[in-house]
């Protein structure tokens, strides 16, 4: 690339190189995490043409297997369409080639999170108090996970106006439900932080 | 039939008509339901977006406790089905993996249960029959679009009972409850999900396809089987109608809801009146139109049992039909008879005898039945006088 | 075909199937099952005055691939050699119901003859050419993204050209099938069931994107201010001339789009195809009013039925196996049965023509000779090993072996017995008989137990 720090890059294509080893290993395990090959895919873009949320991806799904296939993993783990992939997969239902590519967009998108590429905050911070209300009481706690969601995203007021009604429906719970195992729960928990999102 | 229950979070918050719902659902149909003994959030979307062994370690708790019950769980949210039976199709392929998912639960998995989904169990383990045996308030009438979404029929490893592209079971259910179903575009497209919620600048256009498909088919309703789904569609429909400057007036109904509704139960037994767009006139206007279609088919069948025929238009039918006897002989007596002899000599007896061709012209036009026994009778009689 | 009707040598035996095929190469015989036509086609003139009278009119037309109907007295197509007419019996009134009986009534020379039969002949011949032809892949079975059929105006490329053509249902106007309006806008969906493994088949058709590149040029041409979207992954033109046929599809005003489609929907009176052009690399929505699937190209119904009967063996995909791929693609490994067009692999018309030419050479190349040399290393028997068992007659897969009767001298006098003998001209060399045999009577030249052994000595000792 450039050569100091700062400069402006002189490059004018994408370099294609050998894929280093260190790619290539990302490659094969989220591959393997997936469980399907990259290299099956023709680029025939029905994965993109069903996908209901493309039209608000960087990189659709056909690019991100395109970007992995051409080794340009940082690319990839930096595309925020891994974070808008809604994991409906119609995508996978319709590949002619039988590739998983829902699964491989879930793969991509957890990688991302353990390297902290968060290129998606607020998708980021749904799923983070989701699941730490489910850590500390084992089921879903709603109240707090959008209490917590919108302050984290700096989004105060989101869905102020929804807050009263459903709580007239009895809709929502101020106090989250606690069940008795919520230890086994934790635990599980803090077994899997060990393993470090290895399998 | 006995199934243990797995309500999942949001049957008693958000998703709160949809337990009630269930629950009425099951009492009507004679399901017994065990709910699952201190059972644990299946981790959703956020769980398998997180980490791969945490998606899998959450539902594999509730599988170990399904397992000790000694029964199959119905699970009628679609995520909490697909994250089950994620976990089951991958114990029962994976050994290696089954081994590391139970050291992390600390309980043993036997992979003797299978997670059910409620449409499954409505339209393949009960029935359709069954169903509208039990109907005291058919949903005539009603244009009902049937939205199943992704986890209901995809992936297909895990689902499998019914068609991932044209799914029809949701459909027979409600056929058997009366409606009118239409086949429309958006069945089985994504909703949005948690993006309505987290991206409502991505989800937000998501739902509006859903919305706007279902309208463009003529549908009065949407029915749905998932809480997320139900979310979306019901409670963000005004957002959605804001942002694109529409109107959709589309109520959003739980299948189980319906079928409570059909087999006689009002709608606040299953918590209707909760929903956000207002679901409950609708009801009453289809009420109207099955009171309608049933007074309808009544004075039908009464009009039926008294066949009283204008006479003068009886008159002109008989009249015009013996002109066709007179024109042309050979052809209605070969369509009175099929033998080919005894049918010339009905043309002949039609063409010399006016009273009998009168005859079997109005009978014609009555009683077929009865014309072709005396065209019968008429050639046996004259064969017999020519033999004299 | 009238030039092959009217060859003196050529005998043509229409509307028959093949029943049963016995011998092997140079003497075959074949049984013929002439199905009945309840027409004597000796003395029908093909005037076509019975196809006019015949009152069952409402019957799917499968020439015309549902898109049109026809009688139940009928010629199979306009072209049919010979242009005679044939009762489906299926059909008939005076065949199911004893009613009506028009055609006999009106027919000039006499022709009808409902109490016909079916025929069996046997017919002794040297070798046998397969030409079995295609069939198209269901589609409809498949494809739930495009409607599973229940969508009137998507339609498959064979019916496509029962429209486009001066002789189909709509002679030759194409029109929608749903309100027989004509489109303005169709839509050519590329390698539907062809390289799809996990819907259809793995391989490529070869013959579509010629055809399709024909369709939408037949499209902008024959229809005023229309437009034609072919929607494909490549476009393969090997072949003379290809290119730059492909190349006046595009001068026509052809619009070619990278992207599989993946859900066609209808809208009103129109359908909606969802796909991506991967060439701009952005998702795209077009509103047609036909479309038509290339649909891939799989062995004709019955055939995998017919091979077995005749003894030679099919591929992965069901078509007939040829010998080798690259230096014998017209033999079998059936000797003196050879192969020909679409029934050994997807392919178009001038492969197929020098396809069968080929095979009519080799054909003649058998015929002019009195003797035939074959492979040596063919299996034996020793008659005085064998003990008649018939263990390895139903074994082996190119019916080489059969019992015979030899005589032998025993402690009482001469007697008969039975002994397995091989047909040197249909034995292969594959070997499956030797671990069949009890007795070790069978042995094959070339690969001898003896042989065997003595190499495993040479190896191991």
């Amino acid at each position: 690339m450039s050569g100091k720090k700062g400069a402006k890059t002189v490059e004018t294509a994408v370099k294609l190189t050998p894929i280093t080893e260190s790619q290539k290993e990302f490659i094969s395990r989220i591959e393997k995490e997936a469980g399907t090959s990259i290299h099956l895919c023709y680029q025939c873009g029905k994965c993109t043409a069903g996908c209901p949320a493309a039209f608000a991806m960087d990189y659709p799904p056909r690019k991100i297997i395109r970007l992995l296939q051409l080794g340009m993993v940082d690319t990839a783990i930096n595309a925020e369409s891994i974070w808008l992939c809604a994991s409906c997969e119609t995508c996978t239902a319709r590949c002619p080639k039988g590739v998983n590519i829902a699964s491989l967009m879930d793969a991509m998108r957890r990688a991302a999170l353990k390297q902290g590429k968060i290129t998606d905050k607020k998708i980021a911070a749904f799923n983070k108090g989701f699941l730490s209300g489910v850590k500390n009481f084992g089921r879903t706690y709603e109240a707090g996970l959008t209490l917590q969601y919108n302050l984290s995203t700096g989004q105060l007021f989101k869905d102020m106006a929804l807050g009263l009604p459903m709580m007239n429906r009895g809709k929502v719970s101020i106090f989250p439900e606690r069940i008795k195992g919520r230890d086994e729960v934790k635990k599980i928990f803090e077994k899997v932080q060990q393993l470090g999102g290895e399998e | 039939m006995k199934f243990a229950y797995y309500p999942g979070c949001s049957a008693d918050s958000s998703g709160v008509e949809y337990g009630m719902s269930m629950v009425r659902t099951a009492e009507i149909l004679g399901i017994e339901l065990f709910e699952l003994d201190d059972w644990n959030c299946c981790g959703a979307t956020s769980a398998h977006s997180t980490d791969k062994m945490l998606s899998l370690a959450l539902p594999a708790r509730n599988l170990a406790i399904a397992e000790k019950q000694g029964m199959d769980m119905l699970a009628p949210c679609a995520a909490c089905y697909s994250r089950h039976r994620n976990v089951e199709y991958v114990i029962e392929h994976d050994p290696d993996m089954k081994h590391r998912i139970e050291e992390i639960i600390d309980k043993k998995l036997e992979g003797s249960t299978q997670t059910v989904s409620i449409l499954d169990v409505l339209a393949n383990k009960i029935g359709p029959a069954t169903i509208a045996s039990k109907v005291t308030q058919p949903l005539t009438g009603m244009k009902a679009a049937c939205y199943y979404g992704c986890l209901l029929v995809r992936p297909v490893e895990y689902t499998g009972y019914d068609d991932p592209e044209d799914p029809q079971t949701m459909d027979e259910v409600m056929k058997a409850l009366g409606a009118d179903v239409l086949d429309w575009s958006h069945k089985v497209e994504c909703c949005g999900a948690a993006m309505v919620t987290s991206r409502p600048d991505v989800g937000n256009r998501m739902l509006y396809h859903v919305l706007q498909g279902a309208k463009e088919s003529g549908a009065e309703c949407i029915v749905t089987a998932c809480p997320l789904c139900m979310l979306n569609l019901d409670m963000r429909q005004a957002a959605v109608e804001k942002e694109y400057h529409t109107k959709f007036n589309l109520p959003i109904y739980y299948v189980t809801e319906l079928l409570a509704f059909a087999c006689g139960d009002a709608p606040e037994t299953v918590g209707i009146n909760k929903h956000f767009v207002d679901a409950i006139p609708y009801l009453n206007e289809v009420k109207k139109r099955a009171a309608e279609a049933e007074a309808q088919a009544r004075a039908q069948q009464d009009k039926k049992e008294t066949v009283t025929e204008d006479p003068e238009l009886l008159q002109k039918k008989i009249n015009s039909m013996i002109k066709a006897f007179e024109k042309g002989p050979d052809k209605m007596a070969g369509r009175l008879l099929d033998d080919e002899s005894r049918a010339s000599v009905l043309a002949e007896i039609i063409s010399n005898d006016e009273k009998k061709r009168n005859k079997l012209a109005e009978l014609m036009v009555s009683d077929k039945d009865k014309a072709v026994k005396v065209a019968d009778a008429f050639v046996t009689g004259e064969l017999k006088k020519r033999n004299e | 075909m009238v030039a092959a009707a009217q060859h003196p040598n050529i005998e043509l035996i229409t509307y028959a199937e093949v029943q049963k095929v016995a011998g092997y190469i140079g003497n075959f015989t074949v049984t013929v099952k002439k199905k009945a036509k309840y027409v004597d086609w000796d003395l029908c003139t093909g005037c076509g005055t019975c196809i006019e009278k015949c009152p069952s009119k409402k019957i799917k037309d499968e020439f015309e691939l549902g898109m049109g109907s026809r009688t139940a007295i009928h010629k199979l197509f306009p072209q049919a050699v010979p242009g005679k007419p044939y009762i489906d019996a299926e059909h008939c009134t005076k065949l199911t119901k004893g009613k009506c009986g028009v055609c006999e009534k009106i027919c000039p020379t006499d022709a009808i003859r409902f109490d016909d039969q079916d025929e069996y002949v046997d017919i002794d011949v040297g070798a046998i050419v397969m030409a079995t032809g295609y069939d198209l892949f269901d589609w409809t079975e498949a494809y739930g993204e495009y409607g599973y059929g229940k969508y009137p105006d998507v339609i498959d490329s064979l019916q496509f050209e029962r429209l486009s053509s001066s002789g189909g249902p709509t002679g030759g106007a194409i029109r929608r099938p749903s309100d027989g309006k004509e489109p303005k806008c169709v839509a050519f969906i590329k390698c539907v069931g062809s390289r799809d493994d996990t819907k259809g088949k793995s391989y490529c058709s070869r013959a579509c994107c010629m055809y399709t590149a024909k369709h939408a040029y037949q499209v902008k041409t024959k229809i005023e201010d229309s437009e034609a979207y072919v929607f494909y992954m490549d476009v393969r033109t090997a072949g003379k001339n290809y290119e730059e046929f492909y190349q006046r599809s595009l001068d026509a005003g052809a619009k070619y789009i990278r992207g599989r489609v993946s859900k066609i929907y209808q809208r009103g009176d129109k359908l909606v195809l969802k796909t991506e052009d991967t060439l701009l690399g952005m998702p795209m929505e077009v509103e047609v009013d036909l479309v038509v699937l290339a649909t891939a190209m799989v062995p004709a119904e019955g055939a995998k039925e017919l091979a077995k009967t005749i003894g030679f063996s099919t591929d992965k995909d069901g078509f007939y196996q040829e010998a080798h791929p690259k230096l014998q693609p017209v033999e079998t490994f059936a000797a003196g049965v050879y192969l020909a067009g679409t029934c050994q692999g997807p392919k178009d018309i001038p492969d197929t023509v020098a396809q069968a030419s080929a095979s009519a050479a080799k054909v003649l190349g058998l015929l002019t000779r009195d003797e035939y040399a074959t492979d040596p290393m063919t299996s034996e028997v020793d008659p005085g090993k064998c003990s008649g068992c018939g263990f390895c007659v139903p074994i082996c897969p190119y019916k080489a072996i059969s019992l015979v009767d030899i005589e032998e001298r025993g402690a009482e006098g001469p007697f008969t017995r039975q002994v397995a003998q091989v047909n040197a001209s249909l034995c292969q060399g594959c070997g499956a008989c030797l671990p069949a045999c009890r007795t070790s009577a069978l042995d094959l030249k070339g690969f001898t137990d003896e042989q065997l052994v003595a190499e495993v000595d040479a190896l191991c000792l």
